[in-house]
């Protein structure tokens, strides 16, 4: 188990262009799932690359351990890391890839065989042994892929989207099991991924990117309700916070906050508006309502709500109602940096 | 029910037809080799006689004259010599080279990759010249080892080529993977690239292999004594002797040293060619 750290850690492929990974401080915890998450193109799978040390820097500095790992070649760093692709040897059967790593150490075959079969039994792969990749489900070369990652005991487990190739079935329980596993071994995982469900539901911290910029570090929850910008508050939650642009400041409040008068009123102070809906979508366990803000300052402001559909009567296309947001559901941005400011008031 | 099964019948039948078809065309000079080996010159020669049978009897005459009266046996030792070494120098030199154009130099590469391609374009015709005088200049004349060095100037640019295309297939994530899994970029590509491109470095071997068997105006005008030609130049030179062509003993030649290179072609190529990447990366 070892700390990762980044210091001012940038990344620019062509000279005179913008970075793919600029000025990026991060710290692991020990043991911790911390996870990546941007869109694509955000830095995320770089800023991986470069931990692992199979993309070199332009500056900054990166840890393992505590110790500088800058000049060290990824077999001297002591990780694993999990592709996107799972790059499991096609010419290789399933047991010889996931000894590929003890062989390039030299670890004797006894004890290759050994570790072998303690990685597959975590994985429930052991009866695929003599199989080919190719013979493989997209199920069956994910868990080979971590198996071959964690068969030698690494000090940093690396993961560069690795569900994103499975059917979303199989993705929800390969997320669960993963994030289960990875608390079982209680190695540092670093994941990547662009699917805000995922980091939410894995991650112990999730580290949002944008433009090879951190934009926010925080526990699921911390990012979700406290946004520390608009980008986190608009990529986090779909549909996305409502950013109403109102004098010098952008106010944000997220759909499943702003309900109707009655559902809403749990104490505390609430703004209350009048609220005409041009149009739903019914999803099931709930009800999304796209409309417009009748008087007051929010007058004429598009906006979304995000309600359970059991609370639904009554609230038909055209219909106006009174809807309520908790005055401590309401954040504020900056208009100009476009980053969190203090509360003020509304009304 | 019916008509499906007549469908997978005409299906079976049209499929046999264009197998039955393409064997007899490749197959046929075979035979021909075959029969005209063991034909008497008589049978051979008599336009009233059907072709593609025997008329006479077999004979083995054009079988002793090949090996008791030409050096055929020394010929076929030096093509298989310079043969091997052509093929270790090719290797030697064009494996590293794909890779390193293929990976390593980013968008020279490719270019650099088709610079090389063209350089086998230029006719051997032309580079005939300047290649005799360095020939001479190194004291290779009327040797076996002009052609060992000649040849790998055809067989390097059109083999590097040829593997760079082997190389870019095989996806980056396997080489990354390797190197993460404790292996140097040099380990990554001994162990995982080489096994990888065995059916790309098959095919450069038997390339290699087989344009040295059959050059012809290299090893015609660098070698002038019979004890070092080729069997290319040997049997053409030695078994047409102004406008008598000893038909039996040529076909005997051309039998004997096209059976091991079509027996190496079949039981190789085949079966790495296929499934080789398939399954690595999804």
């Amino acid at each position: 188990m070892a700390v990762v750290e980044t210091r001012r850690l940038t990344k620019v492929f062509k000279r005179g262009n913008v970075g793919a990974v600029v000025n990026v401080d991060l710290e692991t915890r020990e043991g911790e799932f911390l996870v990546l998450l941007g869109p694509s193109g955000s830095g995320k799978t770089t800023l991986l690359r470069m931990i692992a040390g199979l993309e070199d820097p332009t500056s900054g500095e990166i840890l393992i351990g505590g110790k500088v790992v800058n000049d060290l070649s990824p077999r001297e760093r002591r990780i694993a890391m999990v592709f996107q692709s799972y790059a499991l040897y096609p010419h290789l059967t399933v047991f010889n890839n996931i000894v590929f790593p003890l062989k390039a150490q030299g670890v004797d075959r006894a004890q290759r065989q050994k570790q072998a079969e303690w990685a597959a039994s975590l994985l429930g792969i052991g009866h695929l042994f003599s199989r080919k990749p190719r013979e493989l489900s997209g199920g069956e070369r994910q868990r080979v892929a971590v198996a071959r990652a964690i068969v030698r005991e690494p000090s940093v487990f690396l993961l560069d989207e690795p569900l994103s190739n499975l059917d979303a079935k199989l993705r929800a329980s390969a997320r669960e099991e993963l994030e289960q596993f990875q608390k079982r071994i209680g190695t540092t995982a670093i994941y990547v991924t662009h699917d805000q469900v995922e980091a939410m539901a894995m991650g112990d911290r999730v580290v949002v990117m944008s433009q090879g910029a951190v934009r926010q570090i925080g526990t699921p929850a911390d990012v979700y309700d406290d946004p520390a910008d608009t980008f986190v508050a608009t990529f986090l939650g779909s549909p996305p916070m409502n950013l109403v642009p109102l004098a010098d400041v952008i106010v944000g409040f997220r759909p499943e906050h702003f309900l109707p008068a009655g559902v809403a009123e749990r104490g505390g102070a609430h703004l209350s508006y009048r609220f005409q809906i041009s149009h739903s979508e019914y999803l099931g366990a709930e009800l999304i309502l796209y409309g417009t803000i009748q008087g007051g300052a929010l007058h004429q402001k598009k906006v979304i709500s995000r309600i359970p559909s059991t609370h639904s009567a009554g609230l038909t296309d055209g219909s106006a109602h009174t809807f309520a947001v908790a005055e401590s559901d309401v954040k504020f941005f900056d208009k100009q940096t476009e980053k969190r400011t203090a509360p003020r008031s509304l009304s | 029910m019916a008509p499906r099964r007549a469908r997978t019948w005409v299906a079976l039948i049209v499929t046999w037809i264009v197998r039955i078809v393409f064997a007899v065309i490749l197959g046929f000079p075979f035979y021909w080799m075959l029969i005209t080996t063991f034909k008497r010159t008589s049978d051979l020669y008599n336009l009233d006689n059907n072709p593609f049978i025997f008329n006479e009897r077999p004979t083995l005459e054009h079988l002793r004259l090949l090996f008791t009266e030409t050096l055929f046996l020394r010929w076929v030792g030096n093509t298989v010599f310079a043969g091997a070494v052509v093929v270790l120098i090719t290797l030697l030199l064009a494996v590293p080279a794909a890779y390193a154009l293929a990976r390593l130099t980013g968008g020279w590469g490719a270019q650099l990759g088709i610079g090389i391609f063209l350089t086998y374009l230029v006719p051997s015709t032309l580079l005939f010249i300047p290649l005799s005088r360095v020939i001479s200049l190194l004291g290779l004349q009327d040797s076996l080892w002009s052609v060992i060095v000649v040849y790998p100037s055809f067989t390097i640019p059109f083999s590097t080529w040829l593997l760079m295309g082997f190389f870019k297939s095989i996806p980056r994530d396997l080489e990354d993977a390797a190197m993460v899994d404790g292996l140097s970029r040099w380990g990554a590509f001994v162990k995982l690239m080489i096994p990888m491109s065995t059916s790309g470095i098959l095919t450069v071997v038997i390339f290699a292999f087989t344009l040295v068997t059959q050059e012809f105006v290299y090893a015609l005008t660098f070698i002038s004594t019979a004890a070092h030609s080729t069997v290319g130049v040997g049997v053409p030179t030695f078994l047409v002797r102004g406008d008598v062509f000893y038909w039996g003993s040529l076909m005997a030649a051309c039998l004997i040293t096209s059976l091991p290179i079509g027996v190496l072609y079949n039981t190789f190529l085949d079966r790495f060619i296929e499934g080789f990447t398939v399954g690595a990366v999804k």
